[in-house]
């Protein structure tokens, strides 16, 4: 291997900390892995100590301390793939290789790993897969044959319908250029009025994140406007990582224009000229087509003094949680930080910092084109506004939809998923970090009370539908691995209590006695001390089976 | 009552706090004893062990009294049934993944809440071979409870050295060099404040250690001490 690495880092030449992923990134697809001497290099370069380094290589999976095969292959395994044959595809590709997961093949050619949700659900089992110098690769429908054969092909999700907004009546199966997009008329109309304003109409469409927390968005914008601190910043939270949720990837894929004009938005409203979207590293068809119309957008004269940068994540489920994405364009581990203090006062490098979902800033465009009155007619008084779910497993047409909420979750499958297939068994609402629904309760409207009311949850907008052929044990064995996985180890509950998790749920064919209330007490003790929001909820879909399925445990 | 005070109570007591005290600081003018592990008073504190929980308020989650402050009014319970359980449950896993031998204080806090060192069974421990790299001190990482101090002290809390970091993450986290390399290879300046804030047996002086194995004074001094430079040069 070559260690030589002066010409990337003359690319940061002058820059600090926060180039540090970017770097890592230049040197682990050109090398496949990131030396010592490479590491002394950039620590000079950055002012970063090495054992600094050395660690944050170690917390993101897609980073490599250690040489590895000329091609990285990494094949999703979690539940909706496995419902796929993923651990067919994996097993036979280690087979033809003679290596096992995790290993490099004797000629350094091959490097093989399991990999969690990489959010192509509708189109599974899915892979990602890295070529030494090329950029990586998000394949769907995989086979052995096609891992190990070339990788040719790509994906589409087809999603939305005539009468969807967000997903503009059906999407095609190319980006959105500008052209067909339009020359944002939404921020046209926004410069024309005040910020205040601006925010006054987000808040009176009744506009709440689309991420999981169902923050009010508008009163997230007013407190950052409010705050002291210069340069504000807004952040796009495009680390859609939950297993199960593909909405924002399919946004993102499809109309890259309107996230950047609801990103645009955002900053006129909070008052600044600094936006960058934080995406998952395991989206790089997302992250190439939002670069290329940044650079359309930017070219047309649209942006004006703002600037949009993308910052790709680097594997590592808790960069979905705000604080911890903070610390990865910070280039540091992704540890959560302890809140208060909170994002809109001391966000990114401790300024104030609006941070927004993808489908989120997708919505603001259209608020402010049509009115929030237009936004508050579609939907229900808690839940305003055309809603974006995933929706993976036993249905007929899995798919990202556009829902009005309301509609009951019976309705909305039978309507538009094109019905469960099999026999009903379980939905689990909301991903990893979700609840299971019954067959009896799926006359649940789709809206952020009800579902609360029902003790479920949107979360992320995943809907994962298994019907009775599934072992709901093996499903929850590969959520409780998913936890295990991707707990951050800083606190205590999570890393001691995610680990603990999944070994009683490696047992649950044969569970000892006090296992039931092991899982209990597990459950609760990282629901109520964990420090974020990972921590809170990796115990919710076990509790929630114990609850649904006492027959299970 | 001054301005830069505020009431709440503790565990029914009524309490007058500075604004901005921690619950544990309240609590401890009380003679309120809450349990810590990660929290020390010469690191900054990162509420990461979270034995010291307390319920405030009845709230969603409990709060990390090492951090949380006081809130007027409110009312805090440091000794409750879901506050024991987190904590009890805490220290249950904790044993099952690290040696505490060497951690008198933290025995002492499974015996105060009933916690059961036998909880879990057929537990993953976190295993790790005693490192001996240096003349100064040792390392056994089967005892170490993650509680981030070491590499603290050694970074922007006292001596800015930055020899240490925290490698891969949830349970398989451990604290490590740059590429593991040996600690007479790494910037450690061997100052041993690592050592002073370790709340278990896992960071040791090297005469201790010795002692323990019951070696005696020559052998203490070929371990510890590496001659002369002059003679080693020679050498």
């Amino acid at each position: 291997m070559n260690d030589d690495i002066t010409a990337i880092c003359a690319r940061y030449q002058g820059r600090g900390r926060e180039a540090l992923l970017p770097l890592l990134w230049d040197v682990q697809t050109a090398q496949g892995s990131i030396s010592p001497a490479q590491v002394h290099q950039i620590s000079h370069m950055l002012r970063i100590p090495e054992a600094d380094i050395f660690g944050v290589i170690g917390f993101y999976t897609l980073f490599h301390d250690q040489p590895t095969g000329r091609r990285i292959i990494r094949v999703c395994t979690d539940p909706t793939c496995a419902l796929a044959d993923a651990d067919a595809v994996l097993h036979e590709v280690c087979a033809q290789l003679d290596i096992e997961p995790g290993a490099t093949t004797a000629d350094g050619e091959y490097t093989i790993e399991h990999s969690p949700c990489l959010g192509l659900c509708d189109v599974a089992p899915a892979a990602l897969v890295s070529a030494r110098g090329e950029p990586d690769r998000a394949m769907s429908q995989v086979s052995a044959a096609a891992l190990l054969d070339g990788w040719a092909g790509d994906y589409f999700t087809p999603a939305g319908d005539e009468n969807a907004v967000l997903l503009d009546g059906g999407l095609a199966s190319a980006p959105q250029s500008l052209a067909d997009y339009g020359d944002y008329a939404g921020l046209r109309k926004a410069r024309a009025m005040t910020s205040d304003q601006v925010i006054a109409e987000i808040e009176a469409s009744g506009l709440i994140g689309r991420g999981g927390a169902a923050f009010p968005t508008g009163l997230k914008w007013k407190f950052t406007r409010a705050a002291a601190g210069a340069p504000k910043y807004v952040v796009c939270n495009a680390d859609e990582s939950e297993p199960g949720t593909f909405k924002d990837r399919v946004l993102m894929e499809h109309r890259p224009h309107l996230l950047l004009e609801g990103s645009a938005l955002a900053a006129y409203a909070v008052g600044t000229d600094r936006a960058i979207i934080f995406i998952r590293g395991e989206y790089p068809k997302a992250t190439q087509i939002l670069q290329d119309a940044i650079a359309e957008a930017a070219a047309a004269g649209l942006l004006g003094a703002l600037t949009i940068e993308v910052r790709r994540g680097a594997g590592a489920y808790i960069c979905g949680e705000e604080t911890a994405l903070f610390e990865a364009i910070e280039g540091k581990r992704g540890f959560p930080r302890m809140k208060p203090p909170y994002p809109t006062t001391f966000g990114l490098f401790g300024k104030p910092t609006a941070v927004n979902n993808v489908e989120t800033l997708c919505a603001v465009p259209p608020i402010i084109t049509r009115g929030a009155s237009w936004f508050r007619s579609v939907g229900t008084a808690g839940s305003a506004g055309p809603k974006l779910v995933s929706v993976s497993g036993h249905v007929a047409r899995p798919g990202v939809y556009e829902i009005a909420p309301g509609i009951s979750l019976r309705d909305f499958l039978e309507r538009q998923c094109g019905g469960v297939t099999g026999q009903l068994r379980a939905v689990l609402m909301g991903g990893a970090a979700g609840t299971f629904l019954l067959p009896s309760e799926i006359d649940v409207p789709l809206t952020f009370e009800d579902l609360r009311e029902a003790g479920s949850t949107f979360g992320s907008g995943a809907i994962m539908v298994f019907n009775d052929t599934v072992d709901l044990r093996d499903v929850l064995l590969r959520l409780g691995r998913f936890f295990q996985h991707e707990s951050c180890g800083k606190c205590f509950p999570c890393q001691l209590g995610t680990q603990r998790q999944v070994e009683i749920l490696e047992r649950l064919d044969a569970p000892l006695p006090g296992d039931r209330q092991r899982l209990h007490d597990i459950g609760m003790t990282m629901t109520e001390a964990s420090i974020c929001g990972l921590g809170h909820t990796a115990g919710m879909a076990v509790m929630s089976a114990m609850e649904k399925f006492p027959g299970l445990f | 009552m001054p301005e830069d005070t505020i009431t709440l109570t503790i565990d029914g007591q009524d309490v007058s706090a500075n604004k901005g005290a921690t619950i544990l600081e309240a609590a401890a003018d009380q003679g309120i004893d809450i349990p810590v592990i990660c929290y020390h008073e010469a690191t900054t504190p990162n509420g990461l062990c979270r034995v010291c929980v307390v319920d405030v308020d009845g709230g969603r989650v409990l709060q990390p009294a090492c951090v949380a402050a006081c809130q007027a009014d409110s009312k805090v319970e440091t000794d409750n049934e879901r506050v024991v359980r987190s904590r009890r449950t805490i220290l249950e896993m904790l044993n099952a993944s690290v040696i505490l031998e060497e951690a008198p204080e933290i025995q002492q806090m499974m015996r105060d809440n009933d916690a059961d060192p036998q909880r879990f069974p057929h537990a993953q421990r976190r295993e790790s071979e005693l490192i001996d790299d240096n003349p100064f001190y040792v390392r056994d990482y089967a005892q170490c409870v993650l509680c981030w101090r070491c590499v603290q002290v050694c970074a922007e809390d006292a001596q800015f050295t930055f020899a240490l970091t925290l490698n891969e993450r949830g349970h398989d986290t451990a604290v490590s060099t740059a590429f593991d390399i040996g600690m007479t290879e790494s910037p450690c300046v061997f100052c041993g404040q690592c050592i002073g804030v370790c709340p278990t047996g896992a960071l040791k002086p090297k005469i201790e250690w010795g002692m323990e194995q019951g070696l005696d004074e020559d052998k203490l001094r070929a371990l510890t001490r590496r001659g002369r430079k002059r003679d080693r040069d020679r050498a």
